[in-house]
């Protein structure tokens, strides 16, 4: 299990994949929205997207848990 | 056996073969080279010089004392250098030991020529600390040493094993730190110390590890896989260098940019807020295969690296909008203090390439102390007296423009693409300030028109050929001739002779 974790403080703008989606390391899973750029986060790890831990629009600190991949 | 009853070439074998053969095997298992092994393959022909290498050779346990040092070449230059070996009482450092390192030092500084630091040492022996730790020419002497060296020769260490306690200054005050994954490490104190200490329980790979040095503090530059990687990275680094601030960098024979399937301007996204990645545009810039960067896995907002254009040394600073919408942070602002600091000490020109939307904003970075790190950036910015271009490649917003050496900060051309946007901040954060009343007062279907034609009007306002009729900006580029006034400008550069200003320092913003 890995979480995928925000790199700034943001707006979760948009979620590119959804629970049980296969996803490949580096493919972008989360675009968060911050200082009026879109930010995309990649996962760092191939596998299965277990849990999605926000919805499109949370506000996210740095550090905060996106996703859950197994 | 003492050292009467052995012959001169049995004294010299029994030096050079270091350690006791289980430190060696114990070594061979990490994959860590003999500390000699090493300098033959860093030096173009092995050490021409080794002073001291009698160092203690009356004990028969500390051969060389536990560090060689010498002087040799690399890529035909000459460098003095000092390797510790850990296959003698762990690398530790003897009375003699300090003073060989003290000595190479004092040569480097004598012959003006880099000093290369192999650190591979469980740091002192506590057992000779009286003759070497505290006194006039303790260890406390090699820092001092470094920090006279500073800018005067380069500086490079390569750490190939731990670099414990007061050792751990060796690399804080180099200016590069090469840390091979695995099995370099730095710290003030050992897991072990941590624990009785401070009650904290923590791996060493966690605590002082390569990867969290060069991904977390920042106090790692360069992550290698191996040693003979970490070597290859340092014979490569020092091209780009002169062997001192009274010299040059060499100009070698330039080489095209490696081809692309995209153009300069096709690659770069009409929509100010989507991310591109600022390597691609890099790579369209340099001659092929000349790109060495510095701190790749830290603070990725911000790239910086060494490269050529047209065989002449460059240092780029480049916002990365693929990481973070290339939003400078601390970390960031604190990287590019340093390398532009490295640039300027050794007449190396600075190609800023701006596609920043500001300085991060929020609780976290005040309490980081942003402001006070964007300050140590544009103070080593504005400093800098080597040529320094800035280009806007997409956009420059707030203090972002500052930091990344706009008109105010003495470029010798601010030059732009004609999509970019230099302005106190982006169109859609300008309207929302300006007429956030207003819109609240609108009803909620009029608003998406209104904020659109605000924003239309804004843009008008910071349209790049109006700043350009201004003469905020020295010239307008298309994407694809990028390089060839990079060019241009480099070479019409090169005579540049500045003086900063007068007086004994600046009190630094650190």
């Amino acid at each position: 299990m890995k979480n995928v974790l925000a790199n700034m403080a943001g707006n979760v703008w948009k979620i590119v994949v959804k629970e049980g989606d296969q996803v490949t390391a580096g493919d972008d899973v989360v675009i968060l929205e911050s200082m009026k750029m879109e930010i995309p986060i990649s996962a760092e790890t191939s596998g299965t997207v277990k849990e999605l831990k926000v919805a499109e629009g949370d506000f996210v600190n740095e550090g905060d848990v996106l996703l859950v991949i197994e | 056996m003492s050292r009467k009853h052995s012959t001169y070439e049995e004294l010299v074998n029994r030096i050079k073969t270091g350690g006791a053969e289980k430190y060696h095997e114990r070594n061979a298992e990490k994959g860590k080279m003999f500390v000699r092994d090493r300098l033959k393959q860093l030096l173009d022909d092995d050490l021409n010089i080794e002073d001291a290498f009698f160092a203690n050779c009356i004990d028969e346990s500390l051969p060389a004392d536990g560090v060689v040092t010498g002087i040799g070449k690399i890529n035909g230059e000459t460098v003095c250098v000092m390797a510790n070996d850990s296959t003698v009482k762990a690398g530790s450092w003897g009375k003699r030991t300090v003073e060989k390192i003290i000595r190479i030092q004092e040569t480097a500084m004598k012959l003006e020529v880099p000093m290369l630091y192999l650190v591979d040492s469980a740091g002192a022996r506590i057992t000779d600390q009286i003759e070497m730790f505290p006194n006039r020419r303790g260890a406390g002497r090699i820092f001092y040493n470094q920090v006279k060296m500073s800018g005067r020769v380069p500086q490079v260490c390569l750490l190939f094993g731990p670099s414990a306690a007061g050792g751990a200054y060796i690399p804080a005050f180099c200016d590069i730190v090469v840390m091979v994954d695995g099995n370099a490490s730095m710290y003030l104190g050992s897991p072990r110390m941590a624990e009785k200490v401070i009650g904290e329980k923590v791996s060493l790979e966690e605590m002082g590890g390569a990867r969290m040095h060069c991904t977390v503090s920042g106090v790692g530059d360069v992550l290698a896989a191996n040693e003979e990687e970490a070597i290859e990275y340092v014979q490569k680094y020092l091209t780009y260098f002169p062997s001192n601030f009274r010299s040059k960098p060499e100009v070698v024979d330039g080489k095209e940019p490696a081809t692309f399937e995209k153009t300069v301007e096709e690659l770069i996204p009409e929509n100010q807020n989507a991310p591109f990645d600022m390597y691609d545009l890099i790579n369209r810039l340099i001659d092929e295969d000349s790109f060495c960067e510095v701190k790749r896995e830290f603070a990725k907002e911000l790239i910086t690296g060494l490269a050529r254009i047209d065989g002449q040394s460059v240092g780029i600073i480049a916002n990365q909008p693929r990481f973070k919408g290339g939003v400078l942070f601390h970390d960031s602002a604190d990287k590019a203090a340093k390398f532009i600091q490295l640039c300027d000490a050794f007449h190396i020109p600075l190609v800023f390439l701006a596609d920043i939307p500001g300085f991060m904003i929020g609780t976290a970075v005040e309490r980081a102390g942003i402001i006070r790190h964007g300050a140590k950036m544009i103070s080593a910015m504005s400093e800098a007296t080597v040529p320094k271009i800035s280009v806007i490649v997409r956009k420059a917003y707030g203090a972002g423009l500052y930091a990344m050496a706009g008109p105010a900060f003495e470029p010798d051309a601010t030059i732009a693409l004609p999509t970019a946007q230099i302005a106190v901040m982006g169109p859609e954060a300008a309207v929302n300030a300006v007429y956030a009343n207003k819109i609240a007062e609108l009803p909620e279907e009029e608003r998406p028109d209104f904020i659109k034609q605000k924003q239309e009007e804004y843009k008008e306002d910071i349209d790049i050929y109006r700043l350009a009729s201004e003469m905020v900006i020295d010239d307008i580029v298309q994407p694809n001739d990028l390089r060839d006034a990079l060019k241009n400008r480099l070479n019409a550069y090169k005579t540049k002779n500045l003086t900063f200003t007068e007086r004994k320092h600046g009190v630094y913003p650190v």
